[in-house]
């Protein structure tokens, strides 16, 4: 799914919860895969100026989930480990998104290269 | 749509959100709300957010803002009905909703607004008394 204005949220968000649902995810797992998600994908408006989304399920084992990576050809960031801290915002922001998502899933990875763009995949397990 | 209306009783402003909002919608809320609190000289504000299925920084911020404003303009607010899923989610995201006060429903929200406020004229009252008697 493109991401090129605020518009695009709402809806992208109910598109992961389709996901989510399909999958037989819990109420309170969605909630937590749905706000990381909004989080992700409004650093991508407002830092990079929009992106790509994919959101698939994923199956391990037994266990089912749902992946979603966001890709923009933003700015990159230059200090990953910096950005991921609690309270660090260079859109004087609260500097919550970041790490506020990265507790909210079962797995998070960034991957950013400055000048060429930023990468974000999580995946929120079923009962993870 | 482009507003959620906002009603008034009394000497509160009552708004029920119905939807999960677009930016746009939760801004145009702050501003109104604000306007609306300074123009009637309400004492309270109540957002009834149990039919929101997600709060994020964003929309945690605009509620977090309504609390600060009404504050400065000598009023209260309060968010109700939050589902517990947001509660949960919202601790683990990082987000305290800094300003603004919260309860389980519209009931117990209006109850709560009423006491913050008697609370208010009552220390009022006595101020009044004791500036009279000097
Ligand atoms: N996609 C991105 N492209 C470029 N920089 C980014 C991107 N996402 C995040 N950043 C950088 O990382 C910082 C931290 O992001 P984070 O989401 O944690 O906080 P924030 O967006 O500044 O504040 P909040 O999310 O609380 O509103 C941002 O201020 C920005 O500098
Ligand atoms: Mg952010």
């Amino acid at each position: 799914m493109t991401i090129e204005k605020e518009q695009d949220v709402v809806p992208f968000r109910n598109r992961v919860k389709e996901h989510a649902v399909k999958i037989g995810m819990s109420i309170l797992n969605q909630t937590k895969l749905i706000t990381a998600a909004s989080e992700l994908v409004r650093n991508m408006l407002k830092y990079a100026g929009g992106g790509v989304t994919t959101i698939e399920v994923l199956s391990k084992g037994r266990e089912n989930g749902i992946r979603v990576v966001f890709q923009d050809k933003g700015p990159g960031i230059k200090d990953i480990k910096q950005a991921m801290q609690d309270g660090f915002s260079t859109g004087k922001s609260l500097g919550v998104g970041l790490p506020g998502a990265k507790r909210l899933v079962s797995e998070f990875d960034i991957k950013s290269i400055p000048g060429e763009g930023t990468t974000v995949t999580i995946i929120k397990w079923k009962n993870g | 749509m482009d507003r959620i209306p906002i009603l008034r009783m009394g000497k509160f402003l009552l708004v029920t959100i119905q939807i999960d909002l677009y930016d746009r919608l939760a801004t145009n809320l702050e501003s109104d709300l604000v306007n609306m609190v300074n123009k009637t000289g309400a004492r309270g504000v109540l957002i009834d957010i149990s039919a929101l299925s997600i709060v994020d920084s964003f929309m945690g911020r605009i509620l977090g803002n309504i609390g600060t404003m009404s504050k400065i303009m000598d009023a209260e607010a309060v968010v109700v009905g939050m589902q517990p899923a947001v509660a949960i989610t919202l601790i683990e995201l990082g987000l305290e909703l800094k300003g603004v006060h919260t309860a389980l429903n519209v009931e117990k929200g209006m109850e709560l607004l009423h006491e913050k406020i008697s609370f208010d004229e009552d220390t009022l009252d006595e101020a009044d008394y004791e500036n009279n008697s000097e």
